[in-house]
């Protein structure tokens, strides 16, 4: 019965959605205005209908009803609760499912609470909104139905894939889809703007929250995911420019352009047209990336749902999606005036370069993902790895980070670099002799080098814009932006030192025998058999001590799960304040030694610490924002209402 | 540069700038609707099929087998090169299948990947010794060369020194056939 239900739930809410897009339609019509009034609730109701629909999904799972086909092919009885729960978005069917329902709240909560604009705008923000929740009911529908039953029900169901059976794996795709769907506001809101050229100061705020709470998760679900893989396939990187991790990246970067032009336009009326673009661009990415990863075109570790006829569908709502928002806005970019002026030193002249650069750094991502496949459109068959994706990158983020340092602290419209070059002396003498005493002292590459000596320099740069300022007074927005910067410092150290000083051990050790690795000394104590709900393995225990301190053990696996039979490995991880010690257990030699792989990794937590900073700089910035928005609403209504009482 | 009192001068609206996106996007759109109509290919291909074997001399890996150089392809009858290690288990499932080659007088060339000499007798002495000559590669140079990526891989080089055939993965026992007919094509 829940199936049916939800079913049901999910078609209302897709015919829900077709009548908004009607209303919304209509209503900007001369003879159809009166049907706006339905649009708002119309929104509201779809979200909580898709909601109802998803909920009933999460209900069968946590049952574990194998009378339904996705439960069947994705659950077992046997699996922890936990991971039940997360199989429900663990699937093609379900994730796609998770998307339309977040995608319907959102627009149901900006219908609820978004009065900024002028109501036409609003009603063809809605309008938009309706339409590419359209597409993907109409894919979930027809070509993907999560709630399909299995006549007869399996005795059991057959298992969710054990390398996606882990606590970060379980809440990471949501994440990245709130950040997906969170852009697909931005998007509809620049399709509203368009369609009525109502594109200003107001449209840059009432899109400015949505953009920043996308990238905050965006943010988490990025440093999420390549935590993920650095522990869990035990390959000890961290990044691998893997399509998958790209599609990821780009939305990113499109949505921290996206982020500071909105801030310019907000602020200045500047940027108009570009703003746009980028709002369009951002959920574009999402969609491409989404993409990317399902229909299995671009070979990956992390394609589990491949399949070449959803591939079209996902491309042909793409297609219409992306070209005709594109198409929109060649018609009407001409009609979009750039707006207030301003001179190349400046706060938006900064803004600016750093849009160029992160945009060009998004077309060298969004290049090398594809280049395979034009070189196979070709004939040729090619990877494209971290020998072009390093230095290229590293082209345009170089010049953006010492950009970075510098914007905060110029004034809006124009300034003069000489006011502000003494205060970035001490940033730019440390970066120099962090420079030069590192590349005294060690023999390391050129990338992780520029990247030690940026991250200090940046470090100290990104709190300039605090000085001469009572703390306590500061807005919560530029807290937000100094958390932000200076948390991209401390991402970039630590990528540089990891990539700089890492030390590997492979070696083949005898129980008892002791493997040095940097300061570490690693003894493997033994190797015995464990067991878990649905896997067993072997266990090594190992005692590690660092500069001769206290032994700690750790326990790396080689895991066997049996639902599906597959083989994983299980690192360990030491974490000390200035790194991590990482473990992997390999096979057994015949001659009684064990394979094991070891690596010392300086500062390598930083990574994360810093992506954790990022977005928490972003959270900041959001609360500030959304609380000078109702400030702002609230002191208007006293107005209002002191004035009407005047008046009496 | 111009100086600051000069009028500000309006750039000209460049139109076709602001199709160029979706000029862009109707390009990725054609590329991957290439991509997915296409069937899928997992193969790789070697670039190197056709063309004669890079110039190499390598030192023999074990004592009782001579090493291997580019000169020792030449004349004579078309023989396969196997590229091996003793650390590689797929290198010890096919070990029965070269062994059979062998028998059937086909002359059989090994590099060895990475390995030590008392590892690589080792494992000759438990599963076979297949090999004419050993060459020892200890840092993947002609493996590279010869287009090959990983082990095993087995090249049918023909009597001029040519590569007419790379075979990626171990040689399973239904395979072998295959490698036959390749040895046979490349007499001509």
């Amino acid at each position: 019965m829940i199936a049916e239900f939800g079913l049901a739930a999910l078609w209302l809410a897709a015919a829900l959605a077709g009548l908004q897009l009607l209303a919304g339609s209509l209503a900007l019509t001369s003879r159809g205005e009166q049907m706006g009034g339905i649009v708002r609730p119309v929104a509201i109701v779809q979200g909580l209908l898709a909601l109802t629909a998803f909920a009933s999904l999460i209900a069968l799972f946590c049952r574990t009803d194998l009378s339904v086909r996705l439960v069947a092919l994705n659950s077992h009885s046997l699996k922890p609760f936990i991971y039940k729960l997360a199989g429900t978005w663990g699937n093609h069917e379900g994730s796609m499912l998770l998307w339309v329902t977040v995608m319907g709240l959102a627009g149901g909560v900006v219908a609820l609470v978004e009065r900024r604009l002028p109501e036409r705008t609003m009603l063809a923000t809605l309008a938009g909104q309706a339409f590419v929740s359209l597409g993907f009911y109409a894919f979930l529908l027809f070509s993907s139905n999560p709630f399909e039953r299995l006549n007869p029900a399996p005795p059991e169901g057959q298992g969710l894939n054990p390398l996606l059976q882990d606590m970060g794996l379980a809440f990471h795709p949501p994440t990245l889809y709130l950040g997906y769907v969170g852009l697909s506001v931005a998007f509809s809101f620049a399709i509203g703007a368009l369609i009525t050229r109502e594109v200003g100061p107001a449209f840059a705020r009432a899109m400015r929250p949505w953009v920043l709470g996308a990238w905050i998760f965006l943010t988490l679900g990025i440093a999420a995911g390549s935590y993920w893989a650095y522990y869990e396939l035990g390959w000890g990187g961290w990044w691998f420019w893997d399509p998958v991790e790209n599609a990821s990246l780009m939305p990113w970067l499109a949505a921290t352009a996206l982020l500071h032009s909105a801030s310019v336009l907000a602020a200045r009326n500047a940027l108009r047209a570009w703003t746009v673009m980028l709002g369009v661009v951002a959920f574009s990415m999402s969609m491409v990336g989404t993409f990317l990863v399902r229909s299995g075109i671009l070979t990956s570790v992390h394609a589990f749902a491949v399949d070449p006829e959803r591939g079209t569908f996902i491309l042909a709502l793409l297609a219409i999606n992306i070209g005709g928002a594109l198409a929109l806005f060649g018609l009407r970019a001409a009609s979009v005036t750039e707006g207030a002026r301003f001179a190349l030193v400046s706060r938006e002249g900064a803004l600016v370069f750093n849009n160029v650069m992160l945009s060009a750094t998004l077309g060298i991502v969004l290049f090398g993902t594809l280049y395979p496949l034009m070189a196979e459109a070709l004939g040729a068959k090619v990877s494209v790895g971290p020998p072009y994706f390093n230095p290229m990158t590293a082209l345009f983020v170089v010049p953006m980070l010492l950009v970075m340092a510098v914007g905060p602290l110029l004034r809006w419209r124009r300034d003069a670099f000489a006011r502000v070059r003494s205060a970035l002396l001490v940033p730019a003498g440390l970066t120099l002799g962090v420079g030069i005493a590192v590349a005294v002292s060690a023999p390391i590459g050129v990338l992780p080098l520029l990247g030690l000596a940026l991250a200090v320099g940046l470090a100290v740069a990104s709190l300039l814009p605090l000085r001469g300022r009572s703390l306590r007074r500061t807005p919560l927005s530029t807290w937000g932006m100094v958390v932000a910067h200076l948390g991209v410092a401390v991402a970039l150290f630590g990528m540089a030192s990891e990539s700089a000083f890492s030390i590997e051990k492979l070696v083949a050790a005898r129980v008892g025998e002791t493997t040095r690795v940097g300061s570490w000394e690693v003894t493997l104590a033994g190797v015995h058999p464990v067991a878990g709900p649905n896997w067993t393995a072997l266990e090594a225990d190992m005692r590690a001590s660092y500069a001769g301190g206290a032994p700690a053990s750790i326990h790396p696996q080689a895991r066997s799960f049996w639902a599906p039979p597959q083989q994983t490995s299980e690192s360990a991880l030491l974490t000390r304040w200035n790194g991590q010690l990482y473990a992997v257990l390999g096979e057994a030699a015949e001659d009684g030694r064990w394979q094991l792989r070891l690596w010392w990794k300086p500062f390598v937590t930083l990574i994360w610490l810093g992506g954790l900073m990022v977005a928490l700089g972003g959270l900041l910035a959001l609360v500030g924002h959304v609380a000078s928005d109702l400030r702002r609403h609230v002191a208007r209504a006293k107005i209002a209402y002191r004035r009407q009482r005047q008046g009496r | 540069m111009r100086s600051p009192d000069a009028p500000p001068e309006r750039p000209a609206p460049r139109r076709w700038a602001i199709w160029l996106p979706l000029g862009l996007f109707v390009g990725f759109v054609l590329l991957v609707l290439i991509g997915l109509l296409r069937p899928a290919d997992r193969e790789v291909a070697s670039a190197m099929i056709g063309k004669p074997l890079p110039a190499f001399d390598l030192p023999p890996a074990i004592p009782d087998r001579p090493g291997l150089a580019r000169s020792d392809f030449a004349g004579g009858k078309p023989r396969l090169l196997n590229v091996f290690a003793s650390w590689c288990i797929p290198c010890a499932v096919e070990a029965p299948q070269l062994d059979a080659l062998a028998k059937e007088g086909v002359e059989i060339d090994g590099i060895a990947i990475r390995d030590r000499q008392e590892d690589i007798a080792a494992f000759l002495a438990r599963n076979g010794n297949p090999f004419t000559r050993i060459g020892a590669d200890d840092v993947s140079a002609v493996q590279l060369a010869i287009g090959s990526s990983g082990v095993p891989e087995t090249f049918v080089i023909d009597a001029g020194g040519v590569i007419r055939y790379q075979h990626i993965g171990e040689i399973r026992a239904d395979q072998l056939p295959l490698i036959r007919a390749k040895l046979k094509e490349a007499e001509q």
